[in-house]
């Protein structure tokens, strides 16, 4: 009783919400104000994910959706004037972004750059803690298959790739990884059909079976067909909005454009 | 001079050192050249190739040719500057290639010049004759046992590239820290022949000066350029590479990856001067600057002289990207792991468009450099 005192007195807990589900928390943003090139993007965001639980973050361009991400997987040039950021009940806001990966915190961008000379094999075998020496298993080479990269795998990683080419790399990384939480940042923009397809299904066949969670950055409807998102919310004006369905959200979007978000009353209220 | 039958008769240290500059066992080479110090002490050509290639000091190959001395200081002038005087007044040898006419040669030939001495002023003249039609690679490793301090090189190489030949020259250069390097090179290629020149630095060395020329002249003849430079600890590399386009037709392309850290400077000077009708050149040089304390430079001239020449260039130098070391730190790298990894790759050798079995060689060597 007393921490859900001490939680609501921090905005953290909505009413009626149990407290063995606050533990169960993944992914916890308290407060987070993010500051990039001198101009502030986020200012005050909290928000939760629970183990096994996917959620969808839509909003406008511009409104801090790729900043959020980057903050929590911790980019030096994302900087935190205040609030946390806890993961797996950690405080991880100090840690840097290769520690927060080693926890199991891995996102896919929405533009990789370019490294001349690092070919998507070696970079793949450091996501799966190979060295470079090292060969893929028969279920690794058979993923790299499946993902249409095999011919890709003596490349510069994203020199010459096409915007499908460089998702698919993007998520066969990011399940080598085998991260607990999945930051994906617009999987589905510059994708054609047959890759978003086969994009999505695999992130929500890994997701369902490793139990992990993912948070989910997108403008556009389809990835709902296939991602099975529990929650959706809209980020405006540097906060987040209405949690609800991610369908009804998608439609509320498309019907009434995010202004419409902004009226809604529902917002903030339907989780809960 | 005493030409030893075997390898394995040459002693067992300096061996070893020349196996860490790259030099490997004979049987996967076409021929082997070894100069150390001031004498050639072993040169051989694989039973295969006889009657494809010769190979044999300079100074038997001037005794068996007459005709040899119409090679000799005709592409490199005499008097170039004080380092090829002292050439020209006195040199200990070098190595004689010529690849016969319409022979191709598949693995490479490879020549080992080493300083084993202390304040040793190696001096060697060295001809390669690439004969009408035939083709190949051929390897040099210059390098300096542990025990040689203050010791200077001073190499005159004149590479003859005939009709329709094909010459691949790779030159790794693993010197010491208290070394200083002069070579003088050039090049003529005569009507489609093609010449392609790999130069790649990964030791420290005190100081390194060169420029060597290609004479395009033969009608679509061509020259490649490609430089791996690696500037640490202290070291002066004044690279440049020098291509002139005379033959109608002809091309040059040149690329420079320098990477300079602790305290290093380096210099990439190219330029390709278009005096033939329909000539092409393209430079293109990429430079990372690791620290502070070092220093880079990079100096493009074109020239034109026809109106059809068409010669362009592209060169960036600046620091490794933040973007992509927070990328790889995504990807549970360190900060250090991702910049080993960015400049590993930085001087990829897939660069220089060689065959795979020589790039895989190459690789291997610059392992060896990056792990010692």
């Amino acid at each position: 009783m007393l921490f859900e005192v001490y939680a609501l007195s921090k905005g953290l807990l909505r009413v009626g919400r149990r407290l063995d589900e606050i533990t169960m928390n993944l992914l916890e943003v308290k407060d987070l104000r993010v500051k990039v090139e001198n101009k502030m993007i986020l200012n005050g965001i909290s928000f939760d994910l629970k183990s096994s639980e996917s959620h969808v973050l839509f909003g406008p361009n511009g409104s801090g959706k790729t900043t959020l991400i980057n903050a929590i997987i911790g980019l030096p040039s994302y900087e935190v004037l205040s609030g946390k950021i806890f993961f797996m009940g950690t405080d991880i806001t100090a840690k840097s972004v290769e520690e927060r990966s080693n926890l199991g915190i891995a996102v896919s961008f929405q533009n990789p750059p370019e490294i001349t000379g690092v070919k998507l094999a070696d970079l793949l075998k450091l996501c799966l803690g190979k060295t470079p020496k090292e060969d893929f298993s028969v279920e690794e080479k058979s993923l790299i298959e499946a993902f249409k990269l095999t011919d890709f795998l003596n490349r510069d990683i994203n020199v010459g790739f096409s915007g499908g080419e460089r998702k698919r790399s993007e998520i066969l990384q990011l399940i080598f990884l085998k991260p607990k939480l999945l930051l994906l940042d617009e999987p589905d923009s510059g994708v054609d059909v047959e890759s978003l397809k086969l994009i999505t299904n695999e992130i929500q066949q890994y997701v369902e079976n490793s139990g992990s969670s993912a948070l989910i950055i997108t403008h556009k409807g389809d990835i709902l067909d296939y991602v099975k998102a529990k929650y959706g919310c809209v980020l405006l004006d540097g906060a987040i909005h209405c949690f609800s369905n991610p369908k009804r959200i998608y439609e509320n979007i498309k019907r009434e454009g995010y202004e419409g978000c902004i009226k809604c009353e529902e917002r903030t209220t339907e989780r809960w | 001079m005493a030409n030893k039958d075997e390898l394995t008769t040459i002693p067992h240290k300096i061996l070893e050192e020349a196996y860490k500059a790259g030099v490997s066992s004979e049987k996967e080479r076409a021929g082997t050249f070894f100069h150390i110090d001031q004498a050639t002490i072993y040169s051989k050509v694989n039973e295969v190739f006889k009657g494809k290639i010769e190979l044999m000091d300079i100074k038997d190959a001037l005794q068996k040719y007459s005709w040899l001395n119409e090679y000799m200081w005709k592409v490199v002038p005499r008097d170039q500057d004080e380092f090829t005087r002292k050439v020209a007044e006195s040199f200990s040898g070098g190595y004689f290639m010529r690849i016969l006419p319409n022979t191709e040669i598949m693995f490479p030939l490879q020549s080992c010049l080493m300083i084993t001495q202390k304040n040793l002023e190696q001096r060697v003249h060295n001809v390669i004759i690439a004969e009408e039609g035939s083709k190949a690679h051929i390897m040099t490793s210059c390098l300096q046992h542990s025990t040689a301090e203050n010791a200077a090189h001073l190499g005159t190489s004149e590479i003859y590239v005939k009709k329709g030949a094909s010459l691949n020259f790779t030159m790794v250069h693993q010197w010491k820290e208290e070394t200083t390097v002069r070579p003088r090179s050039a090049t003529i290629i005569e009507d489609k022949g093609t010449f392609v020149s790999n130069y790649i630095c990964l030791k420290p060395v005190r100081d390194v000066q060169m420029y060597p020329i290609v004479y395009c002249n033969g009608e679509g003849s061509k020259v490649s350029f490609n430089n791996i430079l690696y500037g640490h600890k202290n070291s002066l590399l004044d690279i440049g590479s020098k291509a002139i386009l005379n033959g109608k037709g002809s091309k040059a392309e040149m690329i420079s990856r320098a990477i300079t850290r602790e305290g290093s400077k380096i210099i990439v000077r190219g330029l390709i001067e278009g005096n033939g009708s329909e000539c092409k050149g393209h430079l293109e040089c990429k430079g990372l600057i690791i620290d502070d304390e070092s220093f880079i430079q990079s100096i493009p001239e074109l020239v034109a002289r026809k109106k059809g020449v068409e010669i362009t260039h592209e060169a960036a130098v600046g620091k490794i990207s933040e973007k992509e070391i927070e990328y790889l730190m995504t990807r549970r790298l360190s900060r250090d792991q991702a910049v080993s990894l960015i400049i590993r790759g930085f001087m990829d050798v897939r660069i220089m468009g060689l065959p795979e079995s020589l790039n895989s060689e190459i690789s291997r060597i610059i392992e060896i450099a990056a792990g010692t």
